[in-house]
């Protein structure tokens, strides 16, 4: 689940080029030089943008480099702003606060993956690559887009691993052939996909045969909900602040307890980004997030306030 | 070379029984001999202070755990048992038994174990007191509570838990020198092993434990198959003589500290703080190596490539320079920052059960005890690696 903890630091812009049509790459290091935490590949961090909204980015440079983090932004002209802001505003030499890193797409031993990237989802998987060629599993990339020009690093990628990558720009050859690469699971395989939704409800239909488990996906935007499981009222009992709250329909868990007097951190607030993940003492949370695996859904120890409700009358929470 | 300052070499044997008995002069002469010392007597280089310490920990890119964190260099010598997935790994190997066995003694997850250890803890000290006000503390209290929660905690059968404890001896003291506290063992390294690696077997496990949890994980292919029995054994070998010594590193605290006691008792909510106060001031884990991946330059001495580094968790703990006062155990310290667990990447995944454990066990003692204090000399059993405990003959004072 969470990996880092809420602590934000500020970060200085080291660099900033661009890395394909519509795409920045940014370094951030310490204005002081110091080591920044440790990361794992699919590690993001979240970037506190002007008005203290964040926007999570894949961690995309070296690990081996201590000082440095590296993550590439898309600018998304349909978005909240972020993504502009980064695109035009933000220079080297600025600072920025920045959170985590955490990892919700860990990169698990497998003898073989398959990673399947879209646009901007290159980010994450291009450690996950590095990784793979140390650890000397057999792997495959495919990775598609609109044009090749807006495909960040794939001349890297193709100059360092040749056949083992697969670009397929849309305007070329069309959308990914998943049927014909997702067909027939081979043995002890793992597919890693980050990109676009469409791209990850395709993926995660085309592996709908695939033994459980191996598919592995990463969201930068919340997946389709379903509705709630109960549209009642609940009480949410805050075991240490001592207090009880009834939370209606049109209200979120986490504005409740916040009325309450509970101190919760939150962040994305759609249930992507991790940080308000609250331990739950008792009741089932009705879980509406987009990190939680199916196992950690079922072990009801946790929930994200921020988008997750209850499926009964109560709800015991550590706050 | 770059210009450095001339090595100071130390010919000390840092193994040596009465080392190990006290090693406090010991960190004292190495932290004044400089930043990096050479023990001539095993060609290895070493750092006891705070900073150098802190530094090599967090640096796992230049300080590697995969050749050993003993003094045995896996990069020439064949390990006696496969190496530990999460002590002696590095990234990216070690990333996924890493993060599968955070995420099962993570605060989150061990909330449900709180209530039980709460009374396990209660019922021991008041089976304590019952049959007698003056006890070993270190049998009756420091050992009997892990041995009481931990295993049942991880799903071992009943079957043999008393091979638990020397088989964390014989582990911690094979990252030292192979002298008489190894060989002492030597006769026992094929019937412990055998026996611990027939617990980590996905039969052996009971259902819902720590153990359970780490075969389900390979269930999800977080882990492969093969590396499932080797994340159990680093809970078996790491999980119970470190909080055993680590817990009688805080009675023989309070029991020379009464006032920090009576602290403890007006403010039991005071235990964690003292549970690593106490792993600062004794750290039960003494020391670590490291090999150097690239040549490396600490403090304007160049370590080269392959050598070997000791690092004094406690001489880093007690470094005046970072620490007020270090020598004394005190309760309105903050301990944050202390390397007792180590630092980095490799920091001990299991503190938060081991916070618990004491955490249990404190509060449960100070609701009982006004005062404890020592009848005799403590004493002293040695380990090449830890710091622990042979005997803690006490007095209580129950209130009530
Ligand atoms: S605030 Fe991001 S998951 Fe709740």
């Amino acid at each position: 689940m969470t990996g880092g903890d809420n602590v934000v630091v500020t970060l200085e812009i080291s660099a900033k080029e661009t890395v394909a049509e519509g795409v920045v790459a940014l370094t951030l290091a310490h204005p002081a030089g110091a080591r920044l935490p440790d990361w794992t590949p699919g590690s993001h961090i979240e970037v506190v943008l002007p008005g203290g909204t964040m926007r999570h980015y894949s961690l995309c440079g070296n690990r081996w480099d201590a000082y440095t983090y590296r993550i590439a932004v898309l600018r998304e002209p349909k978005g909240r702003g972020g993504s502009a802001f980064v695109h035009d505003t933000l220079r080297p030499g600025d600072r920025i606060g920045v959170g985590g890193p955490r990892n919700h797409f860990p990169l698990a031993p497998s003898e073989r993956y398959l990673f399947i990237a879209g646009g901007v989802g290159i980010t994450p998987l291009l450690s996950m690559v590095q990784q793979a060629e140390l650890l000397g599993a057999e792997w495959q990339l495919l990775y598609g887009g609109r044009t090749r020009a807006s495909m960040a690093f794939h001349e890297e990628l193709t100059a360092a691993h040749g056949e083992r990558v697969h670009i397929a720009p849309q305007d070329e050859v069309g959308l990914l052939d998943l049927a014909s690469w997702l067909g027939t699971p081979p043995p002890d395989t793992k597919v890693y996909c980050c990109g676009p939704a469409p791209l990850l409800a395709a993926v995660e239909a085309a592996c709908a045969h695939w033994p459980p488990y191996t598919l592995r996906t990463e969201r930068f935007t919340a997946a389709e909900q379903r509705a709630p499981v109960r549209d009642l009222p609940f009480d949410v009992e805050l075991r240490r602040t001592g207090r009880t709250v009834t939370v209606t329909p049109d209200v979120s868990v986490l504005d409740a307890v916040r009325g309450a007097g509970a101190n919760v951190l939150s962040s994305c607030e759609q249930g992507t980004c991790g940080t308000c993940l609250t331990p739950v003492l008792d009741g089932r949370p009705d879980h509406r997030d987009s990190i939680l695996a199916e196992y950690e859904r079922a072990a009801n120890t946790c929930m994200f306030p921020c988008v997750s409700r209850s499926c009964d009358d109560r709800l015991v929470l550590d706050l | 070379m770059p210009e450095t300052a001339v090595l100071p070499v130390c010919d000390a044997d840092v193994f040596s029984p009465d080392v190990l008995r006290a090693p406090e002069e010991l960190h004292h002469v190495l932290r004044s001999a400089g930043p990096v010392v050479y023990l001539s007597r095993y060609d290895v280089h070493a750092l006891a202070r705070y900073q150098e310490v802190h530094a090599a920990l967090v640096d796992w890119q230049h300080f590697e755990s995969g050749a050993g964190v003993g003094l045995a260099n896996f990069r020439h010598e064949k390990p006696w048992r496969p190496p530990s997935l999460l002590l002696e790994s590095d990234p990216p190997r070690h990333d996924a038994p890493r993060r599968v066995l955070r995420e099962i003694l993570a605060p989150p997850a061990l909330r449900q174990l709180r209530e039980a250890w709460q009374q396990a803890a209660e019922e021991l000290v008041e089976h304590v007191l019952a049959d007698a006000t003056e006890f070993d503390a270190f049998t009756e209290l420091a050992r009997a509570f892990p041995l009481t929660v931990f295993p049942d905690a991880v799903g071992l059968g009943p079957d043999g838990r008393e091979n638990l404890l020397p088989y964390g001896n014989m582990a911690f003291n094979s990252f030292g020198p192979v002298n008489d506290l190894v060989k002492a063992d030597a006769h026992r390294v094929a019937e412990l092993s055998a026996w611990v690696r027939a617990q980590c077997a996905r039969e052996a496990l009971a259902e819902g434990g720590f153990g359970a949890r780490v075969w389900a994980a390979a269930d999800r292919g977080d882990l492969t198959p093969a590396q499932a029995p080797l994340v159990v054994r680093s809970l078996l070998t790491a999980g119970v003589d470190t909080t055993v010594h680590g817990l009688a590193a805080c009675l023989y605290a309070f029991a020379t500290h009464p006032e920090q006691w009576q602290r403890l008792r007006e403010r039991p909510e005071l235990a964690r703080v003292a549970f690593d106060e106490a792993v600062r001031w004794q750290s039960p884990v003494q020391t670590f190596f490291r090999t150097a991946t690239t040549d490396v330059t600490i403090a304007g001495t160049v370590v080269l490539q392959g050598t070997k580094i000791l690092m004094f968790l406690g001489a880093a703990n007690r470094d005046p320079e970072r620490w007020d006062d270090p020598d004394r155990f005190d309760l309105t310290r903050d301990p944050s920052g202390h390397v007792g667990f180590g630092m980095g990447i490799h920091q001990c995944v299991g503190q938060h059960v081991a916070r618990l454990e004491a955490e249990a066990l404190l509060t449960a003692l100070a609701r009982r005890v006004e005062h404890i204090e020592l009848t005799a000399n403590p004493r002293r059993h040695l380990n090449n690696t830890l710091r622990s405990w042979a005997s803690l003959p006490v007095r209580v004072h129950p209130g009530r």
